[in-house]
């Protein structure tokens, strides 16, 4: 099976679905870029980041809609698009910039289906997330927690280019608003992907590392962390399931619980502050739901309550590491 | 200050408006629908009948239909919260709205969109919006697939002055402009953005060059006149309909009521909307219009009134005795699951 990187597996399910389907557009700021430059060159940039790169080329400016910097146009014009029969795949480039489109996620995308009865609209935002790149405090962020608190939305966040694909192709042909998160660490990151079409169904997590001693729950770029972390104890005898959910909402709470109850430990890996977020989500559903199996505290791993600071050497304390996470793993194991 | 300085253009004269008689009693018939509809409504949330926040259209009817029967099924229009006379003037089931807005499991939403939600995309009314300023991206979005369809369809957006002040309106038009798109904004001054005076909010004091800023062609019509935005709408859909990108139309009415309704409205002079009533009011305009040109006899409007009124008692009748939700609506709807 080929190999792909991150990127190139957004890329493909991006071709494979607007040749698929016509109804699929994409929307966004420089999704080709070029236009009204002094080069006079098109496809420009293909996305900031180039996940785009091709479709201009491809599929025309009709369904690969490069936009003004205008973040609730390009939200709103998806929702339209939506509502209006279309499947509009729209980029915004950071997910930071939620700040200025959130009304027409919060109060227009995720509410349509429920406040008017039943209306479809079936739009994918696409986002660019996470710390690591040293892009201060305004394009690091990773929002997952907050997008996932809203009912009406469904929330991706993929570790790995096989389920980027699989998940970004199922994610346009749903019928519902989907936030589909891009680590900005993954990029590069190759794995086996298939040439052509298939799906990753949504609210199926999956056991990356199988153990007996502690549960470890981890996402995005953070599964890696969790995976290096659990195969270092592992040479000591110390064994754990480290479980993706790769979808956030809807969340495989059974796989979680099904782990928690043979292990009785449970460690939450997370790139959010803990506060009201994710992993706290996490360790209530333990709480919640697998008190009477639970042999110590749920530990979070997440970073301190502060935004994603500049200075490398500061960012690398902000993220959670593989020794954080088996600090955390011994401490667990320690309760008695 | 007075809230506005440009007094109505419009006398009733015995010009010909070249319409059908078929064509101009539906006008009054829809018109006439949105004023006992939301007069009944004005009278029914009194007695607290009606849950939540309603906010009344009346006065405003001939912006709403003069612009909307021109449409049809294929082109989309986007409200405001401000709604029941777009919804209305786009072919909502009135029944069905009544039915909602009382909180009804049949209502056209469900009962779980209430007076601000109402909406019904079978019918190209992509929904009355409680977020002011909201329905104008959307528009252009709706906008963007006429213009894929190559149908020559529309997406029309209603904004009220206060909207006018919203980013995401002036985000919309660019991006509209920038687009090329089917998009007709109609841009209604009903003198008052919530409790504070129109003038008072737009920093320039002109809409109209506000718009004509960001590259769209405005075409001025009086808000209380229903052939006078029926014209306005057809020069804009001459531009938009045929690729010649988004259009917009500007008009000043009056709300009849307060922002919401139990609106103590001390921000009005006492006499203010008594005034407007006698004087501006599109429906007797409408009606002294006819009786001047004779196009259409009194006596068959006299009729449309009468089977208006049936339909707005059977209405508020039939909405009293509906199903209410049951428990397990609560959960549906969310996503397509369940």
């Amino acid at each position: 099976m080929p190999r792909k990187t991150f990127r190139e597996a957004i890329n493909e399910a991006l071709h494979l679905e607007m040749e698929r389907d016509e109804t699929v557009l994409i929307i966004g700021e420089d999704v080709s870029g070029g236009a009204g430059g002094t080069s006079g060159q098109r496809d420009a940039a293909g996305g900031v980041f180039g996940l785009t790169k091709g479709l201009l080329p491809r599929f025309g400016e009709h369904r690969v809609i490069d936009t003004p910097i205008s973040e609730a146009a390009i939200i709103g014009a998806a929702n339209g698009a939506a509502l209006a029969g279309y499947r509009p795949v729209a980029e915004i480039m950071f997910s930071d910039f939620v700040g200025v489109c959130f009304d027409q996620i919060l109060n227009q995308a995720a509410k349509f289906r429920y406040m008017f009865g039943g209306a479809k609209a079936p739009l994918v935002i696409r986002m660019t997330v996470g710390a690591g790149r040293s892009a201060g405090a305004q394009h690091s962020q990773i929002l997952h927690g907050l997008l996932a608190s809203i009912p009406g939305i469904k929330v991706l966040l993929p570790s790995n280019a096989y389920d980027a694909k699989g998940l970004l192709l199922q994610a346009i042909r749903d019928e519902d608003p989907v936030i589909f998160l891009e680590h900005k660490m993954l990029f590069n990151d190759a794995c086996e992907v298939p040439d052509g079409d298939y799906t990753v169904p949504f609210g199926e997590g999956v056991l990356v590392r199988e153990g007996e001693h502690v549960t470890i729950v981890a996402s995005g770029q953070l599964v890696k962390v969790a995976v290096a972390a659990a195969d270092k104890l592992a040479k000591e005898g110390i064994t754990c399931d480290v479980i993706d959910p790769r979808t956030i909402s809807p969340l495989d709470e059974e796989l979680i619980l099904e782990s928690v109850r043979q292990t009785g430990r449970l460690v939450v890996v997370d790139e959010a502050p803990v506060r009201c977020g994710f992993a706290a989500d996490v360790a209530r559903l333990a709480a919640e739901k697998a008190f009477s199996s639970l042999r110590a505290p749920v530990l979070p791993v997440t970073p301190p309550h502060t935004p994603v600071p500049f200075a490398p050497e500061l960012e690398r304390l902000y993220l959670p590491d593989a020794a954080d996470v088996e600090k955390a793993v011994r401490a667990v194991l320690a309760h008695s | 200050m007075s809230i506005r300085t440009k007094k109505s253009t419009a006398r009733a004269t015995a010009q010909l408006s070249g319409l059908s008689q078929e064509a101009i009693v539906r006008a009054y018939r829809q018109m006439k629908t949105i004023r006992e509809f939301e007069e009944r409504l004005h009278i029914e949330n009194a007695t607290g009948a009606i849950p939540g926040f309603t906010h009344l259209y009346c006065g405003q009817e001939a912006v709403a239909v003069g612009a909307c029967e021109h449409l049809t099924d294929k082109d989309f229009i986007i409200s405001t919260h401000r709604g029941h006379g777009h919804c209305i003037a786009k072919g909502c089931d009135v029944p069905a709205m009544m039915k909602e807005i009382f909180g009804s499991r049949d209502g056209l939403n469900k009962g779980k969109g209430g007076s601000m939600h109402i909406a019904d995309i079978s019918k190209g009314m992509l929904g009355a919006n409680g977020i002011v300023g909201a329905g104008q991206p959307i528009a252009v979005g709706a906008a963007i697939a006429c213009k894929l369809r190559g149908e020559g369809s529309v997406a029309l957006s209603f904004t009220g002055d206060g909207a006018s002040n919203q980013g995401t309106v002036f985000e919309a038009m660019n991006m509209a402009v920038v687009l090329q798109v089917p998009k007709v904004f109609m841009f209604e001054n009903n003198g008052y953005s919530e409790h504070t005076g129109a003038s008072y909010g737009i920093g320039c004091d002109d809409i109209v060059k506000r718009i004509e800023g960001f590259g769209i062609p405005v075409f001025q019509a009086d808000g209380f006149d229903f052939f006078s935005i029926y014209e306005a709408m057809a020069k804009a859909l001459e531009v938009s309909r045929k690729g010649g990108g988004p259009t917009a139309i500007y008009c000043e009415t009056i709300r009849y009521f307060g922002h919401f309704e139990g609106d103590p409205q001390n921000y009005r002079a006492k006499d203010e909307v008594q005034r407007y009533r006698e004087e501006e009011d599109c429906l007797m305009k409408f009606r002294r219009r006819m009786e001047k040109s004779g196009e259409v006899p009194l006596e068959v409007l006299d009729q449309v009134d009468a089977e208006v009124m049936a339909l707005i008692e059977s209405s508020v009748a039939a909405a009293k005795q509906a199903p209410r939700p049951l428990p397990e609506d609560l959960l549906t709807n969310v996503y397509n699951s369940y």
